[in-house]
């Protein structure tokens, strides 16, 4: 698959569609999309980046183990649900700061963070997947 | 964007209102504790060297939280948290009731025993390879499964411990490894079906899955609902996820392969997930039902004790006899679900209690064993005695206990279960109980003979034993003991546990405060 067209344009196609992902879960809050959705596109952008140069470029590019990326998603997931301890509401309450963040009126919550998480946990753990694939077909 | 508190909205009709104290935690600490943990130790997986200092203290905490909640329970009755503050049975509700919060208590504390032992059994490749990771997460799926109050959530606590199990079982990738986990995975997985087959149908008759509301709801469509269907099913799914014959192949086929600590955590707890299922579904959801099948299960039962118990007549793999042990074991405690009484339930679930204890003791002694001889053949294996005499002893006294024979823990379920069987007016229940304790009390005397008094050359006797093993057992034995010299406290948690099944008012109540029909 390592063709000219496919390797100069991988870089680009990845980026945006990372950028897309980040979209899509941002505008999940009351629209169509989200963490799951906006993890999977994320994921499928590694893949091509992975099929277009090659696993190493993509391991190297993500800092981060994809597993140690789906903990720290998990991580962020569940620590979301444990602010409500703070406000005595049960667990995984759904929490908004009244006044949105630092000025900024958006809907800055408890529910963001939580799909963040899931967003994280999904670009992991399929990314993971997908190089452990990949990584048996180049070898 | 604007924030919901700006509209006016009558939140009350809808969502839970009062404050919830932080005390009530304790009811989803033992999920959230290892879910949080053990995403540490998937971040940290790469450090091995860090992962007992993670995930000790994680069991520990989970260990904390239980015995505060079956103190909670037993002072104030079930304790309730609804998930995100929806009102049931909308929201997921956690509901700990005695039944469930005695076995997470004693779940939770072989998982921390075993996963101390890990700490010099499972070496830094295991640990790469993500055992503790993986711990935790059966634990999450283990004390979820206990805890919750929504059929749907049981069953996705079912799948994280069966996927975290997936992994733990092929910890090593031997062949024999890959054999038996594809066997376990197979059957576990078609169970899990079948059990997600039921659940979808239940849903479709109650419009519900709150357990609570399920039990609340089934009086009222019994006259025309196919519930008997239902409760069939889960008998059978939940039947086959607790080994009982004769959907219990898989487990002789799979629980020899894996690390022996793995072992001993599956031989103590999972098979124990699908009795506590069994007893939820069948005696709170499907009282009259299970009434109806009660001649179905006690054939079960009797045939799943005695196939267990000629099995570890058989077998001449420690880990195998022990396979054999697992499954004697389920069909006591189905001949306790099959009776119905209160008495029966009471027996099984303190027969649960001691057989999570006793199952992961033995398990641990057959590694403890291995550690010395080489081996787990009973055939090689031979003159232990001579070498340590503190190890035959606490393997003595496990005999006794699986045995059903004073002063071990086996002994006072088994006797409440023979006495209320005989209540019941059923003798053959009875006399499989007794038949198969003596059959076991055989299989084990030859164990024990063969492994400590026969005279012999082991494999590899002059390995250096190490004192944690040992000690680590005691914290399992002495338990088991202590149960059977001073059975009192257990018995009434079970009778109390009993009791919240066949009459599950203060469950509903608990669940649904202000009785508010949905």
């Amino acid at each position: 698959m390592r063709t000219v067209i496919f390797g100069s344009i991988a870089p680009y196609l990845t980026s945006l569609m990372v950028l897309f992902s980040v979209f899509v879960l941002l505008r999940g809050h009351n629209e169509p999309g989200g963490g799951f959705i906006g993890g999977l596109i994320a994921a499928s952008a590694f893949a091509i980046y992975g099929i277009a140069c090659g696993v190493s470029p993509v391991r190297r590019a993500l800092r981060f183990h994809p597993m140690a990326i789906s903990g720290a998603g998990l991580l962020t997931s569940a620590l979301s649900g444990l602010v409500s301890l703070g406000y005595a509401t049960p667990f995984l309450t759904g929490l908004w700061a009244p006044e949105g963040f630092m000025g900024i009126e958006f809907a800055f919550s408890s529910v963001l963070f939580f799909d963040i998480g899931v967003y994280l946990v999904v670009v992991g753990s399929i990314t993971s997947i997908a190089l452990a694939l990949e990584e048996r077909e180049s070898d | 964007m604007a924030s919901p508190a700006d509209a006016p909205i009558d939140y009350a009709a809808a969502m839970v209102t009062a404050p919830t104290s932080a005390a009530d935690w304790i009811v989803v600490a033992p999920v959230l504790a290892p879910i949080l943990l053990g995403a540490v130790l998937l971040m940290v997986r790469h450090k091995p060297v860090l992962h007992p200092w993670i995930a000790l203290p994680g069991l520990a905490i989970v260990l904390a939280s239980t015995v505060a909640l079956v103190a909670r329970v037993a002072a104030e009755g079930p304790l309730v948290m609804t998930m995100g503050g929806w009102l049931p049975p909308f929201g997921i509700s956690f509901a700990a009731d005695m039944l469930g919060s005695v076995l997470a208590m004693t779940a939770a504390f072989v998982a921390l025993v075993c996963a101390a032992v890990a700490v010099r059994d499972i070496d830094t490749t295991g640990r790469r390879y993500g055992f503790y990771p993986f711990v935790m997460l059966l634990m999450a799926g283990v004390e979820g499964s206990f805890l919750t109050g929504d059929i749907f959530n049981l069953y996705v606590w079912f799948e994280v411990f069966l996927i975290s199990s997936f992994g733990l079982i092929v910890l090593g990738s031997e062949r024999s490894q890959l054999d038996g986990a594809t066997k376990y995975a197979v059957l576990n997985l078609v169970a899990t079906t079948l059990f997600l087959i039921g659940t979808g149908y239940l849903y479709g008759i109650f419009g519900t899955l709150n357990m609570a509301d399920i039990a609340r709801k089934a009086p009222g469509l019994r006259e025309t609902a196919p519930l008997m269907t239902l409760a069939t099913i889960y008998l059978l799914a939940f039947g086959m996820k607790a080994a009982a014959f004769p959907v219990n192949f898989w487990l002789p086929a799979s629980y020899h392969t894996p690390r022996i600590v793995v072992a001993a955590l599956f031989g103590g707890l999972l098979t124990k997930v699908g009795i506590y299922a069994l007893l939820r579904t069948q005696v709170m959801f499907f009282p009259v039902e299970r009434a109806v099948l009660s001649d179905v299960i006690a054939w079960v039962a009797v045939a799943t004790m005695m196939l267990g118990v000629l099995g570890a007549l058989a077998q001449s793999d420690i880990r195998r006899v022990l396979g054999f042990l697992v499954i004697s074991g389920i069909g006591v405690m189905l001949a306790g679900l099959a009776l119905g009484t209160p008495a029966g339930i009471s027996g099984a679930v303190v027969y649960a209690v001691h057989s999570i204890i006793v199952m992961t003791a033995l398990y641990l002694l057959a590694g403890e064993i291995a550690e010395r001889t080489g081996g787990y053949s009973l055939h090689d294996v031979a003159g232990l005695y001579r070498v340590s005499p503190a190890l035959a002893a606490a393997a003595l006294l496990l005999v006794l206990s699986v045995a059903g024979l004073p002063p071990g823990s086996g002994l006072w379920p088994k006797v409440m279960l023979v006495r209320a069987s005989l209540e019941e007016g059923a003798g053959m229940l009875a006399f499989a109980i007794l038949a198969s304790g003596f059959l076991i009390t055989i299989a084990m005397g030859r164990m024990f003979a063969l492994v400590f008094w026969r005279e012999g050359e082991n494999l590899a006797v002059t390995r250096e034993a190490r004192r944690e093993g040992l000690l680590l057992l005691a914290v399992l034995v002495a338990p088991a003991i202590a149960i059977g010299l001073w059975p009192q406290p257990l018995i009434a948690l079970g009778d109390a546990a009993a009791a919240g099944l066949l009459d599950p008012s203060s469950y509903l109540g608990a669940v649904f405060p202000q009785g508010a029909q949905p």
